[in-house]
C-alpha cells in the first residue's frame, strides 16, 4: 500500500488534514479579508493533495482531472473575489471584516 | 530512501510556512509564506508522479494567483504591520476548531485504515503525464472542460464589471 517507500496513503491524508485545519483556523483567526481569502486557497490545495494521493493509490487519472478543475474554479474565484475586495476598499477604505459587517451599505 | 526524506522535508516546509502565513502580521509576508507552501505542494505532486499537475500548480498558483494577491495588497497599500484587535473568543474559536477538526478527521483516517487496502496497482508511473491527462480531459471530461471555459468568461466579465470606477453609496 506504499505510495512511495515507507510512505502510505495515511501520511498524505494526515498532511492534507493538517493543511485543511490550518486553513480553517486562519479564517477564524484573521480579520483581514485578503488573508481569509488566502486561507481558502490553502484549504482547496489541501483537498488537491489528498486527491492526487488517491489518484496515485488507485492508478487512475480521474482524480487528477478533478484537481485540474479545482484549480480552474480557484482561479475564477480569485479574480472575482479580489475585484469585490477592491470595490469594497474603494468604498469603505478597509478590508477588515470587523468593519464590513453590513449586508447593504 | 531519498524520496522518504523528500516527503518529510516537503511536509514540514508546507506546514510551517502555512502557519507562518496565518501568524505573520504583515500581509506581504503572508503571501510569500503561502507561495512557499505552494512550492512544497508542487514538490509533493512531483513525488506522486503528477508532473503535469506540478507544473500547472506552479504556473497557476505561484505565477498567477499569488501575483494577483500581491498586486492587490500593494495597490491597496496594505503592506504595513496591522495590529489587529482580536478578542480572546476568536483566538479560542480558531484553536478549538483546529484541534477538534484535526482530532475527528485523524480518528476517521486511523479507523478507516482497514478499508483502504483495496488494491495495489502495479504500474502507476504513467498516470500523471501530460499525455494521459490530456486524453482523459479531452475525451471523458470534454463537457466539463467546455463549461469551465464559460465559467472563466463569466468570471472575467464579473471582474471587469466590479472594478469599474463607480461609487455605489
Amino acid at each position: 500500500m506504499a505510495l512511495l517507500p515507507n510512505i502510505t496513503i495515511d501520511h498524505y491524508l494526515y498532511f492534507s488534514t493538517i493543511l485543511f485545519c490550518l486553513g480553517i483556523a486562519g479564517i477564524l483567526y484573521r480579520r483581514n479579508a485578503i488573508i481569509m481569502f488566502m486561507c481558502i486557497e490553502l484549504m482547496l490545495n489541501a483537498v488537491n493533495v489528498a486527491l492526487v494521493a488517491f489518484s496515485k493509490m488507485y492508478g487512475q487519472t480521474d482524480a487528477q482531472v478533478f484537481v485540474f478543475f479545482i484549480m480552474v474554479v480557484a482561479a475564477a474565484e480569485v479574480a472575482v473575489g479580489l475585484a469585490i475586495l477592491m470595490m469594497l476598499y474603494r468604498n469603505m477604505h478597509t478590508t477588515e471584516t470587523d468593519v464590513l459587517d453590513k449586508l447593504k451599505f | 530512501m531519498l524520496t522518504e526524506y523528500a516527503f518529510w522535508f516537503l511536509t514540514f516546509v508546507a506546514i510551517f510556512s502555512a502557519m507562518g502565513m496565518i501568524l505573520s502580521k504583515n500581509p506581504v509576508y503572508s503571501v510569500l509564506s503561502l507561495i512557499v507552501t505552494f512550492f512544497a505542494i508542487a514538490g509533493h505532486y512531483f513525488l506522486l508522479n503528477a508532473q503535469f499537475l506540478a507544473a500547472v500548480h506552479i504556473i497557476v498558483y505561484a505565477g498567477a494567483i499569488m501575483v494577483l494577491f500581491l498586486y492587490v495588497i500593494m495597490m491597496l497599500n496594505l503592506n504595513k504591520v496591522d495590529e489587529e484587535k482580536r478578542s480572546i473568543w476568536s483566538k479560542a474559536a480558531a484553536a478549538a476548531s483546529f484541534g477538534i477538526l484535526l482530532l475527528v478527521v485523524s480518528a476517521a483516517i486511523g479507523h478507516g485504515h482497514a478499508q483502504s487496502e483495496l488494491q495495489s496497482v502495479a504500474d502507476t508511473s504513467a498516470i500523471g503525464t501530460t499525455e494521459t491527462l490530456g486524453l482523459s480531459l479531452y475525451k471523458e471530461f470534454l463537457i466539463p472542460f467546455e463549461i469551465s471555459s464559460v465559467l472563466f468568461l463569466a468570471a472575467m466579465v464579473g471582474a471587469v464589471y466590479l472594478s469599474k470606477k463607480e461609487q455605489y453609496n
